[in-house]
């Protein structure tokens, strides 16, 4: 079998502007696998995620959950099976192309320090070569949008931010190249309860105005049923169940007990 | 003093000047590129530290010696004082290039290769930035190095502040080899300071 690996930068552009599939998924995993050295990551993954759905894949730390995140953005290429983005196999599309149209937000935002808030949000626009006084003024509508206000954080840098603060400037610069696909990688992971329920509830506004697709990954049971469309349980490689929030409290299987046994046990938010 | 002492003084002061300034020239040039290389080559890099590393222990006044016999780079005179200066003054400036671009952070670099940046993009705005402040800082090391190591030059005719210690040495005249001596520690000194003006001016932090 095949290894999950890297893809190999390529320097030839492919011309994708005509793949624009209006009623096909926007990410589809066909039968895909992956393997890292003698160990499988994931197993033989399928499902679609339809345009505005927020899927959020719920597992433990290790399920694989996040290696399903970089094989819809090109960081990982599938060791079998196929990964499809707006119809395209992600092998066929240039890495590069593939990442700007895909916002990614990780723990902890992973902010460049060297550079001012206003310099992370506007980075991709800057890579995309858009003029000065457009990248200015997208910069302040994506601060205004997640609630920082423009004139007191844009010249900040990212040490003089706190987590939560960190994470909506990481969330504004997903957003800076206005893409239709959102990734999260449990980006509230780290934040203090409070905080944590503040930005969930700022994703839901962001969701509810922009109507952006999103696969959010998370380990928690509790954040999982307030923010999906669907769920997706990932276990050792697996996905064991893909439902509904309201079907997800009455799937069965051990693990998904495990997960819902969680929310009796936790009374604190 | 006797005369004619400070006009030599200030000639062998420039000669030791523009020795390191060659050798430093040629050795950041060569060092920060082989560096970024080595962090892109994993497997290349055990070897390359490996020889700036062996070429560091080398006793000095052996290394000029060594020289000497080599076709090309050898000989008496400048030209192998400074390939020797410059063989001495690379291992810091690998070193910290190295350290300082696989030092940033692996969640800076994967955002950076998440939102599309190409490998040349990533090496320009995140991780030369990121790594400038530690990679001056190997410069900083290595010129101190190269101002002391170069007096040894006038062992093989390559001029420079080492002309008054040897001739100071070889006539028991302390004057002589204070004479060498003391500018160019006061030399080391100023570099020392001043480059390290330059990083907190530059990279404060």
């Amino acid at each position: 079998m095949a290894l999950c690996r890297e893809p190999v930068a390529r320097q030839t552009r492919l011309n994708l502007d005509f793949v624009t599939p209006t009623a096909s998924p926007i990410v589809s995993f066909r039968s895909v696998s992956c393997r890292v050295g003698q160990k499988d990551i994931l197993r033989n993954l399928s499902f679609d995620v339809e345009a505005g759905e927020t899927l959020v894949l719920l597992g433990r730390s290790g399920s694989g959950k996040t290696t399903v995140l970089k094989l819809v953005n090109g960081l990982l290429l599938p060791s079998e099976g196929t990964v499809l983005v707006e119809g395209t196999p992600t092998t066929a599309w240039d890495p590069i192309r593939l990442r700007r149209h895909i916002g990614y937000v990780i723990q902890e935002a992973g902010l460049f320090p060297h550079l001012t808030v206003a310099g992370n949000v506007g980075l991709v626009p800057r890579l995309e070569g858009r003029p000065q006084q457009e990248i200015h003024r997208r910069v302040a509508g994506l601060l205004t949008q997640v609630e920082l206000h423009p004139a007191e954080f844009d010249h900040r840098y990212p040490r003089e931010l706190s987590g939560g603060q960190r994470q909506r400037v990481g969330v504004a610069r997903a957003l800076a190249a206005d893409p239709p696909l959102l990734l999260f990688d449990e980006p509230f992971g780290a934040l203090d309860p409070i905080t944590r329920v503040e930005l969930q509830r700022q994703f839901l506004a962001l969701r509810r105005d922009l109507g952006k697709t999103a696969i959010f990954v998370t380990h928690d049971v509790r954040e999982a049923l307030l923010l999906a469309t669907r769920v997706g349980l990932v276990h050792q490689g697996r996905l064991e169940v893909l439902t509904t929030p309201s079907e997800f409290l009455r799937a069965q299987g051990d693990e998904v007990r495990a997960f819902l046994a969680c929310l009796d046990a936790k009374g604190d938010v | 003093m006797q005369p004619g002492l400070m006009s030599e003084l200030l000639e062998l002061t420039l000669e030791h000047v523009g020795l390191v300034s060659v050798a430093m020239a040629i050795a950041t040039a060569t060092a920060i590129p082989a560096g970024i290389l080595l962090t892109r080559r994993e497997a290349l890099r055990r070897w390359v530290l490996g020889f700036a590393n062996i070429m560091q222990t080398v006793p000095s006044l052996a290394l000029f010696g060594f020289l000497i016999p080599l076709p090309f780079i050898g000989g008496i005179g400048k030209h192998t004082a400074i390939v020797a200066l410059v063989l001495y003054a690379l291992l810091p400036i690998l070193q910290n290039t190295l350290a300082g671009i696989l030092g940033v952070d692996r969640a800076v670099r994967e955002s950076a290769i998440a939102m599309g940046m190409t490998g040349r993009q990533l090496l320009w705005l995140v991780e030369l930035p990121l790594a400038a402040r530690t990679i001056l800082a190997g410069v900083r090391v290595a010129t101190v190095i190269t101002i002391g190591t170069a007096t040894i030059a006038a062992a093989i005719g390559g001029g420079g502040l080492g002309v008054f210690i040897f001739r100071g040495l070889a006539s028991v005249d302390t004057t002589q080899i204070l004479a060498g001596a003391a500018p160019a520690a006061l030399i080391a000194l100023a570099a020392d300071k001043g480059l390290s003006w330059v990083e907190q001016k530059f990279w404060p932090g």
